[in-house]
């Protein structure tokens, strides 16, 4: 089994364009985790069935026990989140503001404050019209992606892959350089970064890739919209070539990327295009390079 | 007036359209920008200007007094976020990890973890020939973006008047960061694109916004590349459409450069002109 | 000699955990007398930040000479790590705890000290 994540960085590359299409080529023979749940989109490209769903539960909040309560304003006097606040006569959390640190509940006196789990999000498995089974989640308001629901996510889609003896998992990552993104990377067998030849492509490329790199993970590339800007394709090639990151592909812009998705289709589906080629050969480069791994 | 531009999904286009939208408005008006996405700012690529003024940001985190301390444990214990922990004979601060909470602190029996400052990232301030630029940069590594960003924002707030247009460039999604970034504005600018990918993720963004109570239109961006969906939902919600920035190669061009669009792409000044006509009769 | 694995399982047979901080279970082989125990780690899993902090206490507790495991821990489980006498190797992420120990034997596995 080969773990290849999927991450950008910045938004907007084509990430999830790329993840859905190779995952497409591949049918049933691999299996799916949408590890960017800030932005679930996968399961809009694979017409993802939900066939199972489970709720998923982070954090705390305080809950003020009114009937107990006895106002003595010791929980907001400890607060600093401002998260409590006094409406008609009596102390109350809000609960946006509220970081579950649990201090309020642990002054006060007379044991009136609950430090209750949120539900935070859905877990879900999938089957998708390629055939494969895929994993993903949907976060609620104001709730934040974190380590431990990518680590949910991937867990999960590793044993699926490891009992159906699947060749492949493939992750759409988080992005950002925090704790979601780690998380998803860990354990991969090939990191492919996905980026875009403008500056800000560049800039969020190399701040990602620092992070591949602590992690020892071989790592690939795409330049998406390479023919937007000559000198940055030049300075991205530069810069992998320095880091001794393999080009897999260079893709020009194209709006059937747009196009296709507003059909829910991936560029695979959509019909014959240059794009459409691009990516076939672009998937099957990156299995010959897992190949070669250990 | 406090305007925040925000989107559910990255690479939507917001940083284009609040670079673009803050220098075109302080053609005849003083505006400030701030780059609120403090985790990845890129906005300072399209500006070139002055540094005038910068600072460190910090947080307060818990620093161990050995002398004092007797190892009981309790700080460890009380510490919901792993960022107090008891090896050894020693108490170990993470303080990526504190959320300033307090609670080690205060309910230590010996008071041996005063609060101190710790970094956290920078504040910069620049000047442009009219345009002024505040930036708030998180240092890698480190997880908290809701202090720095209520930083930067405290900073604007003080530092310029009420006439004063101040545009906040939010961070993408829809967690703590983008409630921050959004809350105490006079109006939301949601961004988005005509695909199911953006459609999906406005949504989110809008249930936000409703939870907030929050006043917000939108503005759809490379219009004419997907399809009707946004506009469709829009309408059955009753939510405004500020504008619609047709879909335009030559733009991607001008962004890959770090280019401002407007004074190149009359379409794109026009649609600049409908969110600042849209935007001044908000008051 | 006591070495710790980071395992989703508690036998010999069981797959190597390439995560540490949220490593399933921590398998550990006593040499000396020939002796397999384990403790679980399953307590991170609810955590959603620091996980690998809790993870290099319990190691730390264990005081083994040598853990092996798949990425290697984070900076700032490292930082806890550095306080015991463990000699860390990785890139077992892929095989079975026995594997594991056979490749550490044979010289197969790399030494891990610290990330960039």
């Amino acid at each position: 089994m080969k773990e290849i994540v999927i991450i950008s960085g910045k938004g907007g590359t084509g990430k999830t364009s790329f993840a859905a299409s190779f995952a497409y080529l591949e049918k049933e023979n691999a299996v799916i985790a949408d590890c960017d749940v800030d932005a679930a989109n996968m399961h809009l490209l694979l017409d993802a069935d939900f066939r199972y769903q489970e709720d998923f539960y982070s954090g705390e909040v305080a809950v003020i026990d009114e009937e107990n309560c006895v106002n003595c304003g010791d929980c907001k006097e400890v607060c600093r989140f401002d998260a409590i606040h006094v409406t008609d006569d009596q102390h109350r959390v809000d609960p946006i503001s509220c970081e579950g640190c649990w201090y309020c509940s642990r002054v006060c006196p007379v044991e009136a404050i609950d430090m209750k789990t949120q539900k935070v999000g859905d877990f879900y498995l999938s089957m998708t019209k390629a055939g494969s089974e895929m994993v993903h989640a949907k976060l609620g308001f104001a709730a934040e992606n974190s380590g431990k629901l990518v680590a949910k996510v991937k867990n999960e889609a590793k044993k699926l892959t490891l009992a159906n003896k699947k060749e492949f998992l493939i992750v759409d990552g988080s992005p950002g350089v925090g704790c979601p993104v780690i998380s998803s990377l860990s354990g991969a067998d090939l990191a492919l970064l996905v980026t875009e030849a403008t500056v800000s492509g560049l800039h969020d490329l190399k701040r990602v890739y620092r992070l591949v790199k602590s992690f020892n993970i071989k790592s690939a590339c795409i330049i998406n919209k390479y023919d937007l800007n000559a000198d940055v394709t030049k300075e991205i090639e530069a810069f992998l070539e320095e880091e001794n990151i393999i080009l897999v592909a260079k893709v020009a812009y194209d709006e059937t990327f747009s196009k296709a998705l507003s059909q829910a289709k991936t560029i695979i589906e959509y019909g014959d295009s240059n794009l459409k080629t691009e990516i076939e050969k672009s998937w099957q480069h990156i299995k010959n390079i897992t190949k070669e791994l250990k | 007036m406090k305007i925040t531009i925000a989107s559910g999904k990255g690479g939507t286009g917001k940083t284009t359209i609040s670079t673009n939208l803050s220098s075109y408005l302080a053609i005849g008006a003083d505006v400030v920008l701030a780059d609120l996405d403090v985790e990845e700012p890129n906005s300072k690529l399209f500006i070139e200007g002055d540094l005038v003024f910068e600072k460190a940001c910090d947080k307060r985190v818990p620093r161990w007094i050995k002398e004092e301390c007797t190892l009981c444990g309790k700080c460890e214990e009380v510490c919901r976020f792993n960022a107090v922990i008891k090896v050894g004979d020693e108490i170990l601060i993470f303080p990526e990890l504190c959320h300033s909470c307090y609670a080690c602190s205060e309910l230590c029996p010996t008071g041996s973890l005063p609060m101190i400052p710790q970094k956290i990232g920078e504040l910069k301030h620049f000047k442009t020939e009219n345009l002024d630029f505040v930036e708030g940069r998180l240092d890698i590594g480190e997880e908290q973006a809701v202090p720095l960003i209520s930083q930067v924002i405290e900073y604007v707030d003080e530092k310029f008047s009420q006439d004063t247009i101040k545009l906040f460039d939010a961070p993408p999604g829809t967690s703590c960061p983008v409630i921050e970034a959004s809350r105490g504005s006079d109006f939301v600018i949601l961004v988005t694109e005509p695909t199911p990918f953006g459609l999906n993720d406005l949504k989110l963004a809008v249930e936000t916004m409703r939870v907030l109570c929050q006043k917000f239109g939108v503005v759809i961006n490379r219009h004419g590349i997907g399809d009707n969906s946004i506009e469709e939902y829009c309408n059955a919600e009753g939510i405004p459409i500020i504008a619609k920035i047709p879909n335009d190669r030559r733009v991607a061009e001008l962004y890959s450069k770090g280019e401002l669009i407007y004074p190149k792409i009359q379409e794109f000044e026009t649609a600049l002109k409908q969110i600042a006509e849209f935007v001044g009769g908000i008051k | 000699m006591k070495i710790v694995f980071t395992a989703k399982g508690e036998s010999w047979d069981s797959p190597m955990d390439p995560r540490f901080g949220r490593t399933d279970i921590f398998v550990v082989y006593n040499e000396e007398n020939d002796s397999l125990s384990f403790i679980s780690n399953a307590d991170t899993e609810t955590m959603e930040h620091g996980a690998g902090l809790q993870a290099a206490k319990k190691v730390l507790e264990l005081s083994p000479d040598i853990l092996i495991t798949g990425n290697g821990p984070g900076n700032k489980a490292l930082e806890i790590l550095k306080r015991s006498k463990v000699t860390m190797y990785v890139g077992a992420g892929d095989m079975t705890v026995k594997e594991a120990y056979n490749a550490f034997l044979a010289g197969k596995l790399a030494k891990f000290e610290s990330r960039v």
